[in-house]
């Protein structure tokens, strides 16, 4: 029961770039918590993305490769095709999966590739300083939206999970989030299931994170961890999307 | 003449304010001028610096690794800057953060309790101009009234009522070296 | 005349392209440059025009070609790992003969690399880039105000002869803030577009095709010659460069962007130590000034080219100076910026061997 505190094996012992409040840090968290349940640190290789997450590969203690911007389901697909005795999972931000990388991870769940997708959507481009993201909220002011994203002119936000569900490839794909503890508990439950199914061969598996950027977002933790549960949260319902192992029992 | 100096502290103290009102000062007084931030995450919680010549002279290179002035608002600004003035040179450093003594002895220095003075103003965050009105004090590369031009420039209309108070931290600054 | 006015050198990149005439943007966030997209986002609305952020750099290139074949002046503008993303685009937009600006404010490489100034993509800027046989016309400012005079001339130029223009800054030219005034825009007489897909009741009765594919070999041929012929001609005509004591230069540098600055704050204090050293500074880099450093070779001892990269525009600087004088290297990279000590050292080296040997 003390456990709950200590550090994962599966996460360096470093200080992390990400700043205060930042739920980046608690993500990461749940990741190399599933990796240590599952026991398999040592076959697992991550893929990290270039957005804030960029540096993931001095956090996590298995092997790493960096991809490039929105490249990271090609980077997996490459790994676990010639490894499939590997576990690989990729860490990516909104801009990486969601933008930029929208045809690469669209393929990559077509093909059912055996991997594992954590996806931290957070509304906007940290790393860069704030910009809009295919995921910030209409209204939502960002530096290339200084007068609210407006849905005539730049759209509207995607929802990912929903899109990524229509296709027959994915095994699993669930939105959870991490802006109370009990979500936080839920958020560790789909991040586990997402690796385990890989383990068995089941294949590909994404879970949907809903994130903070306090920092951009102009707000303190406090209260981005409010925005998320009051904007976010009803235009991106949590819950699951695609689960073949439910497939039909309740169809 | 020309000044090279760098500017230096943690993210919020305002030192690329602070470099952004000489450079606009110098600008408005005919001089030549450049302003070079630090850029990127570096930034983020950690130290901000800006690099800034005003001068006679058109400017050559902008970035300056061996300044004649250092302007250290915080310690690790004055750990990482201080080997690199030149001898002779300025250090003007904030001794409201900064408890230990500059290590150099070639080269002036002038410890200024930026915070301790602001607070008695009234306003923490204007340490930054009892820094400026020092090292203006030191050297006098600008009018003061250019400063508070560039200022008044600086500060969006709803925040023209800080004016005076700026002004009297610059003022404090300059007293407190001349 | 304008008013001085400070600022950075990416806005002011912005603001000069509203006064040439571009309304549109097209873009994808990156460091160093995301002031420039940041601006027009907030200054296009205002004047009727509009900065579309696209899902990548892929996209932005071509909303770029779509914009720039329906007519209009239209710029893009990233960084090095984002540049070469448009290299495919570029490519289709040199062959498709389009006019455009698009700036490349360079940061450290190869690779994701780093975000801190560089010059690493020089040889991917002078030599097309993509693939195909094919020149941007490539514009380096070292100024903030140069810059904003460049602007123009890019958007001029590009239209005049149907090419893509690159400008190619650093992240130093990016960030930094300088006194720039926005002069007097002469509007140059250029032919209308009647190329442009603008829609038959336009131009009733021909029908305009914006492309890039040549199936028969010999129609293809013909096309290349077709560009060839046209960059001869930029190369005759448009060569920009500046020299600065040269004249009596035992050892002349070439350096261009913010290095030349850096090279020129060297120069002073060689001077002041009697060390006779001069500057070629190519404005144009593609078309590379040849004949200035031609010209040198004829008296000056030796050349040294100054860069933030492993060592690229020397080698146009050895073709230009064909083989009469030595021509040293000095660089650095990464995102470290070469120092005017160490360049002032490397004058000292050379000068120095030279009256040795
Ligand atoms: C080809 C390319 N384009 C752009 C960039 C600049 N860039 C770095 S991170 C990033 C976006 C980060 O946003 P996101 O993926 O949402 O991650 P976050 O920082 O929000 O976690 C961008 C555009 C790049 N490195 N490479
Ligand atoms: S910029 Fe935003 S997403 Fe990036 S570490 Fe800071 S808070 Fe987190
Ligand atoms: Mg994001």
């Amino acid at each position: 029961m003390a456990k709950v505190f200590e550090r994962p094996k599966a996460l360096a012992d470093v200080v992390t770039h990400y700043c205060p409040g930042c739920t980046h840090g608690i993500i990461h968290r749940l990741v190399a918590e599933a990796i240590d349940e599952l026991g398999i640190v040592d076959r697992t290789v991550g893929v990290a993305p270039v957005g804030c997450a960029v540096l993931a590969y001095d956090y996590f203690e298995c092997d790493m490769q960096e991809a490039a911007h929105g490249r990271a389901p090609a980077v997996c697909t490459g790994i676990k095709r010639v490894r499939p005795d590997l576990i690989v999972f990729s860490y990516q931000g909104d801009g990486d999966l969601a933008s930029i990388g929208t045809a690469e991870i669209v393929h990559a769940a077509a093909r059912g590739e055996n991997i594992t997708v954590i996806f931290v959507n957070n509304g906007i481009y940290g790393m860069t300083g704030g910009q809009m993201a295919p995921t910030t909220l209409v209204g939502h002011k960002t530096t290339t939206s200084p007068y609210g994203r407006d849905a005539k002119v730049q759209g509207h936000p995607v929802r990912i999970s929903e899109m990524l569900a229509t296709l027959e490839g994915p095994a699993y794909i669930e939105r959870v989030s991490v802006h109370t503890p009990q979500l936080v508990n839920r958020a560790k439950q789909a991040i586990k299931r997402a690796f385990a199914n890989q383990v068995e061969g089941k294949g590909f598996s994404l879970v949907e994170v809903l994130s903070t950027c306090p920092t951009n977002w102009g707000m303190t933790p406090v209260e981005a961890l409010q925005r998320v549960a009051n904007e976010m949260v009803p235009y991106y319902p949590l819950g699951v999307f695609k689960d073949i192992d439910a497939e039909g029992e309740d169809k | 003449m020309t000044f090279e100096m760098i500017l230096a502290g943690f993210g919020g103290q305002g030192v690329m304010l602070m470099g952004q009102l000489l450079a606009y000062a110098g600008m408005t007084e005919g001089k030549h001028v450049s302003w070079l931030p630090s850029y990127g995450p570096e930034m983020r919680g950690g130290t901000a610096n800006c690099t800034v010549v005003v001068s006679d002279r058109p400017v050559g290179s902008p970035l300056i690794t061996r300044p004649g002035i250092v302007v250290a608002m915080n310690l690790p600004s004055m750990d990482k800057f201080e080997d690199s003035i030149k001898p002779g040179g300025l250090l003007v450093y904030n001794s409201s953060l900064i408890t230990r003594s500059p290590k150099r002895t070639d080269i002036e220095v002038v410890a200024v309790p930026a915070n301790e003075i602001a607070n008695e103003l009234g306003n923490d965050r204007i340490a930054n101009m009892v820094a400026l009105g020092a090292l203006l004090g030191k050297k006098p590369m600008v009018e003061m009234q250019s400063i508070l031009t560039a200022l008044r420039h600086a500060l969006p209309p709803h925040r023209h009522h800080l004016l005076p108070l700026n002004e009297q931290a610059l003022d404090r600054g300059r007293k407190l070296v001349g | 005349m304008g008013e001085r006015i400070l600022m950075k050198g990416n806005e002011a990149i912005g603001e000069a392209a509203i006064r040439a005439g571009c309304r549109h943007f097209f873009g994808y966030p990156i460091t160093p440059q995301n002031e420039l997209p940041e601006y027009m986002a907030r200054r296009l609305p205002e004047i009727g025009g509009a900065m579309v952020q696209a899902e990548s750099e892929i996209a932005a290139i071509n909303m770029v070609y779509g914009a720039a074949g329906a007519g209009v002046r239209v710029m893009t503008s990233s960084s090095s790992p984002g540049i070469s993303l448009k290299q495919e685009g570029l490519s289709y937009i040199a062959g498709a003969e389009l006019p455009c600006v698009v700036v490349n404010m360079v940061r450290g490489g190869p690779g994701l690399g780093g975000i801190q100034p560089a010059q690493g993509d020089y040889w991917q800027a002078t030599r097309g880039g993509g693939h195909g046989d094919y020149r941007l016309i490539v514009l380096a400012p070292a100024t903030i105000q140069e810059m904003v005079d460049t602007v123009q001339d890019a958007f001029d130029l590009a239209d005049k002869y149907r090419n893509p223009v690159m400008i190619l800054g650093d992240g130093m030219l990016g960030q930094m803030m300088e006194p720039v005034e926005f002069r007097e825009q002469t509007v140059s007489s250029l032919a209308e577009k009647e190329w442009a897909t603008t829609g038959l009741r336009n131009h009733p009765g021909r029908r305009n095709v914006i492309n890039s594919l040549y199936l028969q070999p010999d129609k293809l041929e013909e096309h290349n010659q077709h560009l060839q012929r046209k960059y001869a001609e930029i190369a005759a005509n448009e060569v920009r460069y500046e020299e600065v004591d040269v004249e009596d230069a035992d050892l002349v540098v070439a350096a261009y962007g913010t290095t030349a600055r850096i090279v020129r704050s060297a120069m002073e204090e060689a001077r002041r130590e009697g060390l006779r050293v001069g500057l070629i500074r190519p404005i144009t880099l593609w078309p590379f000034p040849v004949e200035p450093f031609a010209r040198a070779a004829e008296r000056a001892h030796a050349f040294l080219s100054v860069e933030m990269s492993a060592g690229q525009m020397v080698e146009d600087v050895r073709l230009a100076v064909n083989g009469k004088k030595p021509v040293y290297f000095y660089g650095r990279t990464g995102g470290m910026v070469p120092t005017p000590e160490g360049v002032l050292a490397k004058f000292r080296e050379i000068l120095e061997g030279k009256h040795n040997g």
